[in-house]
């Protein structure tokens, strides 16, 4: 067998680097967490990870993630073909602003969205008349995660499109597609594996989402608490061992649901003959 | 190799000695307090390193830390090397000392009047003009009425605050426990928002308008409206409300560390002094001694009935497990099929 020669150093010290690397910096802390948490009982474990209060916020947390992943997903893409097929005035300032919501301290965030939306902020005067409450309710949290997650989507899709040859859509039309048959069947399937990292991403950094959210839920019980919340409140009882139990199941809930959406891409990347 | 690792000891060693040494001739205390006490350590710091340098001739560096007092005590307990610790309420210097063995079983009973050289109480802050004429703990419950009161899972002012309202229920209900459950439950239903912390609280009530009235500390609203101007805000001082008081403790575990037992103890004790009195009154806090404070200060205190939290719950271990442990009073009020 003949020996491939490549430009970087071989398999063994690249996967042994890697692997080091990643044992340190995400296995380490989260081995701790499942450590620390192994002092309680079995039993013990299940009552706390199921009481009714924890219980709803995982059905908040999780839920809304998904919901403010999936709008992302939806008014990403549109972003992102704005800033790729379109010239405009002020596209390279557009195109910055994306990134603000990376950058911005989650505090400021969620707090700057709470004087926006309480029943005294400039957007939630006019709701307010209309029955609709946004902030420190749950719709709020929604509000929140999307803010957050907006640039995962926009960043992932926006280079897969810009390498994406107009001649296809072109020849699409040419060949007498339709504008959503040259959508569905030939631009769709292209974007879809950045579509659902980018999905992903953004779905990943909703759950775990503290400080914005904080500011704008709520916080009541049963209705507006989110895990993260759960997990400090735990904390602020000085019950170490209850946080950390909370917080490996919602670390196992997001690594299923993880492997769960990088299986899905990996299918749509196959079947899309894109496969890496 | 082995000399150079013994060689980097050494070096490690001499410059860990070079540093205590100046430790010695300047000493640090570490203060780690809560929030609304930033001001006052402030002055009463300066007050302190002045008083300090006339009796001793030694120049002492006081440091302070302010934070949510649950936060700071888990600082305090995850390592950091608090010499002093002042918080909101006893329960959190009692889990410090649980968790670290850093302090005497009876640390409270190491300075006067509970260890506690300044005190507060709840009161109410309403809008100006009082629209919805709030006058005491019943008015809380009439329709329409909303409350903001923090989290008490996760903030100390709020346990205060509910355990206020439980105390009030008691006391006029001939202390029936389950008219004083009713009590709260039908406060805590009336709160459109609970904060993780009574900062948090505050400005939901101030800058985002919600609410009609906010539960607070009589030192923080004080703080409030003088920071906000009269002419948004009002006290309403309840018929009865609960002694809230902040402890102070020497950690001593650590001080005896540093070496700074002796500092943190005259620290400590000068708090009680005229000095330290009259600076907590400046500070809205209620002295133990009035007669040291400033009268036109010692005026803002308006006299009420005040229940404690050892007379009416059997101190904060207990009230801490009744009412705020997980399955306790407050997760039962807020279980599901309970409204």
């Amino acid at each position: 067998m003949a020996r491939t020669t490549r430009v970087l150093p071989g398999f063994g010290p690249a996967l042994g680097l890697t692997l080091t690397w990643l044992s340190i910096i995400v296995l380490l802390p989260l081995a701790s967490v499942f450590l620390k948490a192994s002092n309680l009982s079995l039993v013990e474990f299940w009552d706390v990870v199921t009481a009714p209060r924890v219980a709803a916020s995982y059905r908040l947390s999780f839920g809304a993630s998904l919901a403010a992943a999936a709008i992302n997903a939806v008014f990403g893409l549109m972003l992102a073909w704005c800033l790729v097929r379109y010239r405009f005035p002020g596209k390279r300032l557009v195109d910055a602003l994306i990134d603000l919501p990376f950058a911005l301290p989650t505090a400021v965030a969620g707090i700057a969205l709470t004087a926006l939306y309480a029943r005294n902020g400039w957007i939630g005067q006019w709701l307010e008349p209309l029955g609709i409450q946004v902030a420190f309710k749950p719709l709020g949290v929604l509000v929140a995660l999307v803010f957050i997650g907006l640039p995962f989507v926009v960043r992932t899709v926006q280079p897969v499109l810009e390498d994406f040859d107009l001649e296809h859509e072109e020849a699409a039309a040419s060949l007498g597609a339709g504008r959503w048959q040259t959508f569905r069947y030939v631009i769709l399937p292209v974007l879809l594996p950045a579509l659902l990292t980018g999905f992903t991403l953004a779905f990943a950094r909703a759950v775990g989402e503290y400080g914005s959210v904080i500011f704008i839920a709520g916080n009541i019980p049963m209705v507006s608490e989110i895990t993260p919340l759960m997990i400090i409140t735990k904390l602020e009882q000085y019950d170490y061992v209850g946080a950390t139990a909370v917080a490996e199941v919602m670390l196992l809930i997001s690594f299923v649901l993880l492997l769960l959406i990088n299986g899905l891409q990996a299918w749509t990347a196959k079947r899309t003959g894109r496969d890496r | 190799m082995k000399r150079s690792t013994a060689f980097r000891a050494l070096l490690a060693g001499v410059a860990a000695t070079a540093l205590s040494a100046g430790a010695w001739a300047n000493q640090t205390l570490l203060n780690v307090s809560y929030d609304p006490t930033r001001e006052f350590y402030q002055a009463f710091n300066t007050e302190f390193a002045a008083h300090w340098k006339k009796t001793t001739g030694e120049t002492v560096t006081l440091k302070q830390s302010h934070g949510g007092a649950g936060k700071q005590a888990r600082a305090v307990i995850d390592g950091l090397e608090a010499d002093v610790v002042t918080l909101a309420l006893a329960y959190d210097i009692d889990e410090i000392g649980e968790l670290t063995g850093k302090l005497p079983k009876d640390w409270q009973k190491k300075f006067a009047d509970n260890s506690a050289p300044y005190t507060s109480t709840i009161v109410f802050l309403v809008r100006k003009g009082n629209p919805k004429g709030i006058k005491d703990w019943d008015d809380l419950v009439k329709p329409g009425v909303e409350i903001i009161t923090p989290n008490p899972k996760t903030s100390g002012g709020a346990r205060w605050n509910y355990l206020a309202a439980w105390g009030y229920a008691l006391k006029k209900n001939g202390n029936s426990e389950a008219k004083a459950r009713e009590f709260v439950s039908k406060i805590l239903s009336k709160v459109p928002v609970l904060d993780s912390g009574a900062r948090g609280s505050t400005n939901t009530f101030v800058q985002r308008g919600i609410g009609d009235v906010l539960l607070a500390w009589e030192n923080e609203a004080l703080l409030s409206i003088n920071e906000l101007g009269p002419d948004k805000f009002e006290i309403v001082v309840p018929s009865l409300s609960i002694l809230a008081e902040p402890p102070v403790a020497i950690v001593e575990g650590v001080a005896k560390k540093h070496g700074t037992e002796k500092l943190a103890k005259a620290y400590l004790e000068y708090l009680y002094s005229p000095t330290g009195q009259k600076l907590a009154a400046k500070h809205y806090y209620r002295p133990r001694h009035p007669e040291h404070a400033d009268p036109a200060d010692q005026a803002r205190f308006p006299k009420l009935d005040l229940i404690t939290i050892d007379g009416a719950f059997g101190g904060w271990q207990k009230a801490q497990k009744t009412h705020f442990s997980d399955g306790g009073v407050f997760d039962q009020i807020y279980a599901p099929g309970n409204k």
